[in-house]
Parts: structure tokens; sequence; C-alpha cells
């Protein structure tokens, strides 16, 4: 076994994949709110993010098994995948908000304590280190059943590292 | 005695899918379960499950209890629920059901019909100072955490990457218990490669390839001993991990007593995980009168559960002349589709060879 593949094999994307591809830059860059990022390589029936999309843009499955496409051109960056997937594996990444150097990251979190609009967070890369830290522009619960939605400012340069938060305690 | 049209013997995922079914097409039924409460697994379920709208998915599996609750609330007047009460034993006889209500009250039951929904039991594996307190099964760690809000201790070693082991770990993180790592024998985890992703953001380490040698302390654990497997067993050097818990979750078994004492023909699947009742595309066995629901017809998920109560339920309220042909064909085609479509992906791929080697299309007459 390689050592790509006994960190895929253990849940940590090494690269990209079906499933878990990323946005064009160019569209990226300019589109306010940000657009998807999905990382769910493995085929398993679970379609919630296709069905919730309001727009589309995660297009609808053929097969409940089938892993995400998705339309960026369609992507309004609601964050409503990343409310309800029940694998935590979606990410919204908006280029255009945040200082200079920054982007914002839409990310999941289901842990205590919650993290309050303002903190500075400690931000955690797919193996759990601690990469950054990242200041707190939103929490949202958007369908109210204790997921939480974190809007956090990081630095550009990491976010595709930063995969969740920490809250640091004082 | 007691006589009721359908018994249904499990009052988990599958048992009330079943009960709810059979009584929603008119079938007077009784539920049994030996624990205080129904729900089984479910109710102890927090992270949000996974399927279609159907299955409801991104619910949490508890909240998919509470919705079961209600439609149960709503058919009261033809279940009888009877909760704290085992079933001890099926006498082929004459067809009846001895149950105890606790530990005193004994009472026989003679039902027309069966659906045989008891669930699974967990396995274990050997290695030395097993029997240490601290050293739990991992339905125990979720009982205690998501039904009685008790944490089990402060750091825990889990052992097994399969959907469970992965699930419980989070679940204790979020009960603010550490987890020092999952320990997995494979060289890939077996449960979604998405939970996984979840605690491994949240710094948690899963060693592929590994397993448990024996586990430390006294009086109590204090801590384990994992080592690397290769092809020829043990390899490298022992490492110690500090842990008041361990917690296994090597896999499931199907609970089958009552399916053997009622004579059903049976048989092991290695994909199903143990012995489970042949069983027509009705989910009847080999006994006429008795159909079979859930966890206890093979190891699979809560979703696949409820459709197969489902089913299960619909066949046994027909055979009872409740149910139209034209409303049973319906139901069965839309019930396989759903079926279908939860186990067509790769990791429904065991469950379908499973299947295929327990499965007729009717039995013969």
């Amino acid at each position: 076994m390689t050592d790509k593949e006994r960190l895929f094999n253990s849940g940590i994307l090494v690269e990209s994949r079906p499933g878990a591809e990323e946005p064009p830059l160019s569209l990226w860059e300019t589109k306010k709110n940000g657009l998807v990022v999905i990382e769910c390589p493995q085929r398993i029936p679970c379609n919630p993010c296709a069905s919730s999309c309001p727009t589309g843009a995660i297009i609808p499955f053929d097969d409940i098994n089938d892993t995400p496409r998705i339309d960026y051109e369609k992507c309004i960056g609601c964050a409503k995948c990343v409310a309800i997937c029940p694998g935590l594996a979606c990410f919204v990444i908006d280029l255009t908000a945040g200082g200079e150097g920054k982007a914002v990251i839409k990310l999941p979190h289901e842990m205590l304590p919650r993290p309050e609009k303002g903190e500075e967070v400690s931000c955690l890369n797919r193996q759990g280190e601690a990469v950054a830290a990242g200041t707190v522009v939103a929490v949202t619960e958007p369908l109210k059943d204790r997921t939480v939605v974190v809007h956090v400012e990081v630095p550009r340069a990491l976010m595709r590292d930063i995969r969740a938060v920490k809250v640091v305690k004082k | 005695m007691k006589t009721t049209e359908v018994l249904v013997i499990g009052g988990g995922p599958a048992g009330l899918s079943a009960a709810l079914e059979a009584a929603s097409r008119g079938s007077q039924v009784t539920l049994v379960d030996s624990d205080l409460q129904l729900g089984g697994q479910l109710i102890k379920q927090t992270h949000k499950f996974f399927g279609s709208e159907d299955e409801r998915a991104g619910t949490r599996g508890y909240k998919i209890g509470e919705l079961l609750f209600k439609e149960l609330e709503g058919l009261k007047d033809c279940i009888d629920v009877h909760v704290n009460t085992t079933v001890l034993g099926y006498y082929k006889e004459d067809g009846v059901v001895s149950l105890s209500r606790g530990e005193e009250d004994y009472f026989r039951i003679k039902p027309e019909r069966i659906v045989m929904s008891t669930g699974a039991m967990e396995r274990l594996i050997p290695f030395p100072k097993n029997d240490l307190p601290g050293v739990y099964g991992a339905g125990a760690v979720q009982t205690l955490m998501n039904v009685y809000g008790v944490t089990p201790g402060k750091r825990v070693l889990m052992i097994g990457a399969g959907n469970i082991g992965l699930i419980v770990s989070y679940q204790l993180m979020q009960a603010g218990v550490d987890v020092a790592a999952v320990v997995e024998f494979m060289p890939k985890i077996g449960g979604y490669w998405v939970h996984a992703a979840k605690i491994r953001r949240l710094g948690v380490p899963i060693l592929l390839r590994h397993t448990i040698v024996e586990a430390l302390g006294e009086d109590v654990v204090s801590g384990a001993v994992i080592q690397a497997v290769g092809d020829k067993g043990l390899e490298g050097d022992p490492v110690r991990i500090d842990c008041d818990i361990i917690c296994l979750a090597v896999g499931l078994t199907p609970t089958a007593e009552l399916l053997w004492q009622a004579g059903c023909d049976m048989q092991f699947v290695p994909e199903l995980c143990g012995y489970v009742p042949r069983r027509d595309a009705h989910m009847r066995t080999s006994q006429s009168h008795i159909w079979v629901a859930g966890d206890a017809a093979g190891i699979e998920e809560a979703s696949s559960a409820m459709v197969e109560g489902r089913l299960a339920g619909l066949g046994a309220a027909r055979s009872l002349g409740h149910v139209k042909d034209s409303d049973y064909d319906a139901g069965l085609a839309s019930y396989w589709q759903r079926l279908s479509h939860l186990r067509a992906g790769e990791v429904g791929e065991k469950i379908r060879s499973g299947l295929e080697k327990c499965s007729c299309d009717a039995w013969e007459v």
C-alpha cells in the first residue's frame, strides 16, 4: 500500500477524484458568495445534497449512489448542502469575501462549544492539524437541527487545506 | 391465552416499520420489545441518516425514531405494545409464543402471523485482559452516552473502522471524550469514507492494518497495546496507548435463536454476518406464517431495515386477507425499488452477494 493509498483508505482526500473536484478558478475568483466544494468520493446511497439544492447546481442524481456532479454556473453559495449533508462533506469557499489574501470558508460544525461571531478559532486541515488562525464572520443554523454552518475567514493560501475549525479554550 | 393477528418481535427500526405497515393495512398487531422503550438502536443514533427523502435522509436517527413513534400513536388502537417484554420461546407444536414481562410476569400469546425483527448482537474479539472493566462494546457506549447522558470515560481507543466504530468515535468527541485512535485490521476502512473524513479532520488517527494485542491495567483499563499487522502476522514494535476505555466495534451477528426454534431453513452467509433464514421476495421464511426483517435477516443499515420491515408487515397483512392484490403488488414494487437503490453502490456489493445466497423468488408449495 502506498502512502497515498493508506491516507485515502483512512479518510484523507489526497487528490481530486470524481465526487471531490474543485471549481474552475476563473469562475471561482469572481463568484460572489462562493462556490461549493464537495468531498464525497465514494459511491454511497445518499442524495440530500442534490435534492436540497435550490438551483440544481448539484446535478440531480440518476442513481442514488452517484457521487455529486456540479454545474458551477448555477451555484449561488447558499450552503444548504453544507447544512444537510449527513457526511459533513460539503463546503462553500468564497474567494470574493474577506480581506486581502483571505478567503471565507463556510463549513459544517457539530461540536461544542459553538464558535461565535468575531471569535478567533483554530483552523484544522484534513488530518486535524492546526494550520492557521481564522476569524469567525458568521454562524448560522439553517435547518435548526444543531448542525451549524460556520463562516470563517482564513488565509487564502490554505483554502484547499482547511476543512474544520476548533474553538480555542481561553 | 392472548391471541393476535400479527406478533412483531423486536421494536427496532425493522419491527416498528413492520408493525406500522401491518396495522395501517388493517391488521391487529402486538409489538413486543425486551428493552424499556421502543426504537432499538435508532434512539441512540444522533447522526444524520443517508439515503433519499423516502428514508428521511439528512434527518438524525433518533428523530426518525420520533417520527415512527408519532405514527404509532396514530395507530395505537390497532397496535398493542409491550416493552420490557422478552420472548422466551416459540413452540412449534402449537404455534404458541411464551414471554416474560420484567422478571416475574410470565404469559403466552398465540399469533396467527409472526414478524421476527430481533436485530443483532455485537461480536467481541479475544485478547488478553479483555474482561477488564473499561472494555466496552460500541452499543453499550452509545447507550450510556446517548440514552443516559453519561460519558464512559476520558480517553477511548476504538477497535474497528466500520460505520459503527467511526460514528461512535465522532459521538464520543461530541460528548467531550478524547479518541486516542481508531484501530482497523483491514487495509481500508469498512464504513463510509465521509464518516472517516469527519473524525480525521478533528485529529483522530485511523491506523489501518493494526490490531489490539492486549489490554493493560490491574483493576480497570489503564491502556492498551496495539501493533501493526502484515501478511505473516504481527510486525513492527508493539505500541502502548494510554486510555481508560477500549471500545469494540468489530461487527454484529444476527439474533437468530427464535428463527432456529421455529424451524426456519437457516443458512450461514458470511456477507450477512452469520446464520440467517432463507426468505422469499416477501421476506417470508420457510415457515409460511413467519416473516423476517432487519438485522435478523442479515446485518445491514437501519434505512434498509425499515424498508424490509414494511415489506414484512405488508406480507403478513396480505396473508390475513387485509390487502387487495393490486395494492399489494404496488407496495411490493415500491419497497423493492427503494431497497435496490439503497443496495446499489459499492458498499452494497457485499449485501447483494449475500442475499443471492439465501433468497428465493417464492417458496414451493
